[in-house]
């Protein structure tokens, strides 16, 4: 059976090009970077080499990147070393309604430990509003984190506004990059960010890596306790082959940047403009002005999502829900919820995001499998009907 | 062993992907319903009726895999039952024909029950019957579980 992935944001296949550039540090290079011979050496070097690559696909300088297990660690360091780094200037953190868990968890946290935290709403599109922002900031606000990009709708944020509204304010700002990485270009120095949370499996690269970029200047304390590794500000033995296969993978995305970017917004368009077209009622959730080059969330009015999600599967077609009941917390997704979409439309979404090995061979086999299984569901759906009839 | 939530066994994906009895229903005898679409789940049961036994039914279902599965066995298991028999059912008897739900999805077998329960409730109605497993059966209080507001 063909098998269409249109889950990329989910995670992305290591590129062939990272897994050869990986290989040798599980085996013949597997030297230990703290040690002071040649085997230590030279993984040294190469992490350093690894290093410059992440920082050149973002224009920051390479002694400003600090890896990490993954984007989720570097989201936790980034809001836990700001409020602990900053604790005699305040206590009050901005963010938004539709950050990714990692985000809003390590803020539910800190609220814990007696910080304040602002959640702002975001509009029907999912953007944040620049005025609400200079609204809450008060003189005890530490730090604004708006994450680059979201995950499920794909909506991009205004982040060099929100940049200089908290530079005028001599706030830090932290932004979650980890779905716009290698999707929209990034410059940090230029857009003006403070802290850039980034992870390599959703850029073709392996799973268990991730990177915190700290502009020079910023000083939060180090996460992990242990050796000295990463100029002492994250202890314990670097994950070096993973560290190399995000190097790679940066360095591909950043070369690769613009056929990316054109290959997969011209097929989501397509597959959209399908949908679309052969199935009546369906709708969009986000912006189609600011979003992700690969990512479309659709509203299939009158289905659940996870029966829809289980026929596509049945089928070969990999996507994912906002839909309660595949989740195992059956809370319905609380980015479509900061959208205001009423519940039974947050059960009927699906997000798919596309990447660089989808096909439109892809999207033409996909499409026509979903088209017979949306009429399917809708034929049993007691909903279905009474709207037919009402 | 650790259930995952995707994880249903081979007859709940059987009775998923091949639906027993979905669809419309002509001229029905009774029809309940039970959920919402808010809810993330609702189901219309049709039945037909002679003699207090039930001779058919067809469903029409809002939900996820497991709400379509227990649709399926819940419209199987009472067709040829007398109303009273098709009363006694219980979402559990639905879970066990079908070989087990994952725990987070047992609910969704209730609105099998509730449906029924509903549809002989107004079959009971129009005729003025008066059934024991009808006893205490209230359809204003149909909606199950509400969604809980989360405040993130």
């Amino acid at each position: 059976m063909r098998q269409v992935y249109l889950d990329y944001s989910a995670t992305t296949p290591v590129k062939k090009e990272v897994l050869d550039e990986m290989l040798p540090y599980f085996s013949e290079k597997f030297g230990n970077p703290s040690s002071l011979y040649g085997l230590g050496l030279s993984a040294k070097t190469d992490l350093n080499l690894a290093r410059a690559k992440v920082a050149k696909l973002i224009n920051a300088d390479e002694r400003e990147i600090y890896f990490t297990s993954s984007g989720t660690e570097a989201d936790n360091w980034a809001v836990i070393g700001a409020a602990r780094a900053k604790k005699a200037k305040g206590n009050h953190i901005i963010t938004t309604k539709i950050e990714h868990h990692a985000l809003l968890h390590t803020c539910q946290y800190l609220e814990k430990e007696g910080f304040d935290v602002t959640y702002l709403d975001v509009d029907r599109e999912g953007r944040v509003s620049l005025a609400d922002i200079e609204k809450a900031i008060t003189d005890k606000t530490i730090l604004i984190s708006v994450m680059f990009a979201n995950n499920e709708i794909g909506t991009i944020q205004p982040i060099s506004e929100i940049a200089g509204i908290a530079r005028k304010h001599e706030i830090w700002f932290h932004t979650d990059a980890v779905q716009a990485l290698g999707n929209v270009p990034i410059d940090v120095k230029d857009l003006g960010i403070d802290m850039m949370s980034m992870s390599a499996h959703k850029i073709y690269g392996p799973k268990g890596v991730g990177a915190l970029y700290i502009r020079k200047g910023v000083i939060i304390p180090s996460f992990m306790n242990g050796g000295a590794q990463e100029s002492k500000r994250r202890a314990g033995t670097e994950n070096v082959a993973g560290i190399v296969g995000f190097g790679k993978a940066a360095e591909l995305a950043g070369e690769n940047l613009k056929n990316h970017i054109r290959h997969v917004s011209e097929l989501r368009d397509y597959f959209k403009d399908q949908i679309l077209k052969r199935i009546p009622e369906v709708e969009i959730n986000g912006s189609m002005k600011h979003r992700l080059p690969g990512n479309i969330n659709l509203i299939f009015n009158y289905i659940e999502g996870e029966s829809l999600l289980l026929l596509m599967d049945a089928k070969g077609i990999y996507a994912s829900t906002g839909s309660a009941c595949s989740s195992a917390s059956l809370t319905p997704s609380h980015v479509l919820k900061a959208l205001k979409l009423p519940y039974e439309k947050i059960h009927s979404s699906i997000r798919f995001t596309i990447g660089d090995f989808t096909t439109k061979e892809d999207i033409d086999y996909a499409v026509e499998e979903i088209v017979q299984i949306v009429e399917r569901l809708r034929s049993i759906s007691p909903i279905y009907g009474k709207a037919k009839k009402g | 062993m650790v259930i995952d939530m995707g994880m249903y066994n081979e007859k709940v994906m059987e009775h998923f992907m091949n639906p027993h009895n979905a669809g419309e229903m002509e001229n029905p005898d009774a029809v309940g319903t039970h959920g919402s679409p808010v809810c993330g789940d609702m189901m219309e049961i049709a039945i037909k009726v002679e003699n207090n036994v039930i001779t058919d039914a067809k469903f029409k279902t809002f939900g996820c895999g497991s709400a379509i599965a227990s649709s399926s066995v819940a419209t199987d298991m009472i067709i040829g039952k007398t109303l009273e028999e098709a009363l006694s059912y219980t979402n559990k008897t639905f879970v066990d024909e079908l070989g087990g739900l994952p725990p987070q999805k047992i609910h969704c077998s209730v609105l099998a029950e509730e449906a029924v329960k509903n549809a002989i409730w107004n079959y009971a109605q129009k005729h003025g019957l008066v059934l024991e497993g009808l006893r205490g059966y209230d359809p204003t209080k149909e909606f199950g579980h509400e969604e809980e507001e989360e405040e993130q």
